[in-house]
């Protein structure tokens, strides 16, 4: 890992997308572009574990992580979110939806969050300095 | 000679596009979102260029995982809608200026910017929601485009000194075009926004008016920030910012706003929009 790359772990609650995470989550990110056609998801609605097992060499803890619409695993082993975009369509959810789920909080409160100004900075820039 | 006289910045959040297609501008939640827009609509009918370059990132429609191009010029004679997962957007198709396109792809590679050249390429919500904000929902956009797609998605992008100085490297080639040709350029996505992990939601408004602010009057110096600069401050998808730069960078040395409007939220996002002239260029 280059210093360019380990400088932004040292802020909360985000994982940059990088070369090698491109590359952990190829098969991953490459099923979720399979969404892209509606044969394929109408497939993968009939029966999910068949499709990941049938189309996709993705590891067992990406396949669970996508049955359990896990969205902090799948970023966690190489997911990116426009590629993971593509299952939470299919599921009919929008991105304030999806995304609602990654922070532990219910939709309507995050919902109130983003109409009151949004997240605050404060104390999410940086972990080393706690600010 | 051709001459790039405005540049514009908006955000293109897809919540956006799917508002305007299913008819729910005037919704309590969406209707300020829309206002802010007016004032750019009423100029845009009077201010039509002939040819929009049109910097925005595709999310994962044209560009597979198997294929990424930091920047990559649309060269063809239109570009379809993409099918983001729900059907394309019921939008007209972009009609390109492949004249134009080739003459900038000869500048710019000779010029030392290596752009991957696309012929065959759906254009998303990046592209198309920017072009409903400002035309609304004509029969056939009003204007070509020349798509310039940039990757934000993969780390790492660009940085903002290379948009900057790609921007300058785009006036200058366009300035080498025979044909009398009005261009604008348009710089898109952001501001601030994260849509991931358990700091999504993070919107940071003094820092995207400060960055309105320097990228009008000190953009050389902006140009300077870091990556981690715009996760840490803007948030993980606020690294988008740096394709306004490119927009600036392709104004001159001095640009004079027309308008502005800064609105949170929509959906995820902070909105932030600019309607800039470069004072180079007359009026």
């Amino acid at each position: 890992m280059t210093s360019y790359t380990a400088e932004f772990d040292d802020i909360p609650g985000t994982r940059v997308f990088t070369a090698s995470r491109a590359k952990s989550g190829y098969a991953l990110n490459q099923f979720c572009m399979s969404l892209m056609k509606e044969a394929n998801r109408e497939r993968f609605k009939q029966n999910e574990r068949a499709y990941l097992d049938e189309t996709t060499k993705m590891s067992e803890e990406q396949k669970q992580a996508v049955l359990d619409r896990d969205y902090n695993k799948l970023i966690d082993l190489g997911g990116q979110i426009y590629f993971l975009a593509k299952i939470f369509a299919t599921d009919g959810l929008s991105y304030l939806q999806a995304v609602s789920t990654m922070t532990g909080m219910p939709i309507d409160e995050y919902q109130q969050m983003m109409i009151s100004g949004g997240r605050s900075p404060e104390g999410w820039r940086s972990i080393k300095d706690g600010n | 000679m051709a001459r790039i006289t405005h540049g514009l910045t908006t955000s293109h959040i897809p919540a956006v596009g799917a508002t305007i297609d299913h008819g729910r501008t005037q919704e309590p939640y969406w209707k300020p979102l829309f206002e802010g827009y007016e004032w750019t609509k009423a100029w845009a009918k009077e201010n039509v260029p002939d040819v929009i370059i049109l910097v925005y990132n595709d999310h994962a429609s044209a560009f597979t995982p198997a294929v990424v191009p930091t920047f990559a010029l649309g060269c063809a004679d239109e570009f379809p809608p993409a099918d983001e997962g729900y059907g394309p957007r019921p939008v007209p198709v972009v009609t390109g200026r492949p004249d134009l396109a080739a003459h900038l792809a000869e500048g710019l590679i000779l010029d030392e910017f290596d752009l991957t050249l696309m012929y065959d390429m759906p254009v998303d919500h990046g592209l198309t929601v920017p072009l409903s904000l400002v035309y609304g929902q004509p029969q056939a956009w009003p204007v070509t485009v020349i798509p310039l797609a940039v990757n934000v998605v993969q780390y790492p992008p660009p940085t903002g000194h290379r948009c900057f100085m790609l921007g300058q490297a785009i006036r200058r080639a366009v300035e080498q075009f025979d044909e009398n040709l009005n261009v604008h350029i348009w710089g898109t996505g952001g501001m601030s926004h994260q849509l991931q992990g358990p700091r999504a939601g993070f919107i940071n408004q003094p820092w995207d008016h400060a960055f309105m602010d320097r990228l009008i009057k000190d953009p050389a110096e902006l140009a300077q920030m870091k990556h981690l600069e715009y996760v840490r401050e803007a948030g993980a998808e606020g690294i988008e910012l740096v394709m306004w730069l490119i927009m600036r960078g392709a104004l001159g040395p001095e640009a004079e706003e027309l308008y502005r409007f800064y609105h949170v939220p929509g959906s995820n996002t902070a909105v932030g929009h600019l309607v800039l002239r470069s004072v180079e260029t007359p009026a």
